[in-house]
């Protein structure tokens, strides 16, 4: 549903960072999706192509990881998985948790096409 | 899965996540929200809110579920007390403008079209319609919808979240990325109750709490005015807190977790 406009602003965004890094296209992007984020990869995946027509991105590669839950618990400090409608500690049970991973929605990497290809800028990786 | 950060790279997805640049190519490490241009524009709105004193409040809730009711019922309680200002989100149709207008209150309403959701973009816009000189409150009614909403920030101080009696108390089990960021539940229309054997004010409550949420729970009915009271005294205490804050030098964003991103951001 919102996917479309997600896809829009992340597209957005990676034509600041084609344009301030003076690249010609960006060709692969990675991305950090959490169950929490309220976003569904597949949805991003297919809404893509149509956000980046026209743009620096377009036919660029979307690479989504997708993170899993995980809470600390506030009672007995264990750190565990969780589901996304359980984030109750699985140590002791305890509801008072609070969440280290799951609501991410992160642009992690941009791999981009530089404008001129000289040896100095081959293997240039700030990753 | 990673030890460091619980992120679920697997031996099928690392090509994904290490693949190697290739010639005239080079990799940036980027590491921003996704939605960094609405999180910009709504910590913008949220210090203009703060620059005047005001508390702003996002109403979310599936449709039908009473929330423009309830803004009427609450108008009629606090309009004497408080200057209040609502900016209202619907896909067509002034119609929730014009009954909160008819309260006496200036009221904006956004036409979404057939977006499902407000954004800090389409919230500025709306502020330039306003008159928010002495404004105390700011409800901003989002499209009701239990998804979309919740993924984007407003600037809102505080989420509130509507689950009606005649819906179902799993609600919170079902959409929990809508109730995991609600600061309050409000359970409303609880003069059906009576005629309802299906809906346990008590399992719904629970269901938050399953999501690690504190919030507290009210149950208020706006036509019978049962309950409307708590709600009307929570809101002068969040008022007196937002004061507070203010007075600190500081302000407040909903009661989502953001540190999950953040220690992600630090681990790698």
């Amino acid at each position: 549903m919102h996917e479309l406009a997600i896809c829009q602003a992340l597209v957005e965004q990676v034509n600041d960072i084609v344009r301030q890094r003076g690249a010609r296209s960006a060709s692969r992007l990675r991305l950090r999706v959490g169950p929490l984020a309220g976003v569904v990869p597949d949805l991003l995946v297919s809404a893509f192509p149509l956000a980046a027509a026209g743009t620096c991105a377009e036919g660029a590669e979307l690479n989504i990881v997708n993170a899993s839950i995980r809470v600390r618990c506030q009672a007995c400090g264990a750190e565990t998985d969780a589901l996304p409608n359980r984030l109750l500690c699985g140590s002791c049970g305890d509801w008072h948790t609070q969440l280290t991973a799951g609501d991410e929605l992160i642009l992690e990497s941009v791999e981009l096409q530089l404008a001129e290809v000289s040896d100095r800028s081959l293997e240039v990786q700030d990753v | 899965m990673c030890d460091t950060c619980g992120c679920n790279v697997t031996p099928g997805n690392q090509a994904f996540a290490y693949k190697p640049v290739e010639k005239g190519a080079t990799a940036v490490s980027v590491l921003q929200g996704l939605l960094k241009r609405n999180d910009d524009q709504a910590t913008h709105n949220r210090a203009h809110f703060d620059s005047r004193g005001i508390l702003a409040l996002n109403l979310m809730s599936s449709p039908g579920s009473g929330k423009t009711a309830l803004l009427e019922a609450t108008i009629a309680a606090l309009k004497r007390e408080f200057n209040i200002a609502v900016i209202e989100g619907d896909l067509e149709t002034e119609n929730d403008a014009e009954r909160i207008r008819a309260q006496g209150v200036q009221a904006h309403q956004i036409v979404t079209g057939t977006a499902c959701h407000l954004d800090a973009h389409l919230v500025h816009d709306a502020l330039h319609h306003l008159n928010l000189q002495d404004v105390d409150l700011l409800f901003i009614e989002n499209v009701g919808n239990l998804v979309c909403p919740a993924s984007f920030d407003l600037g809102q101080h505080l989420n509130v979240s509507l689950l009606s009696v005649t819906e179902g108390d799993d609600k919170p089990a079902k959409y929990p990325v809508m109730f995991r960021g609600a600061d309050a539940m409000l359970i409303t229309k609880t003069d059906l109750l009576p005629y309802l054997d299906d809906f346990d004010p008590a399992r719904a409550e629970s269901y938050l709490r399953n999501l690690a949420n504190p919030a507290p729970v009210l149950h208020l009915s706006a036509r019978s005015n049962e309950g409307m009271a708590a709600w009307i005294d929570w809101l002068r205490a969040q008022l007196s807190s937002q004061h507070k804050r203010l007075a600190a030098g500081e302000s407040r964003r909903p009661a989502i977790q953001p540190e999950g991103a953040q220690l992600h951001a630090q681990a790698l």
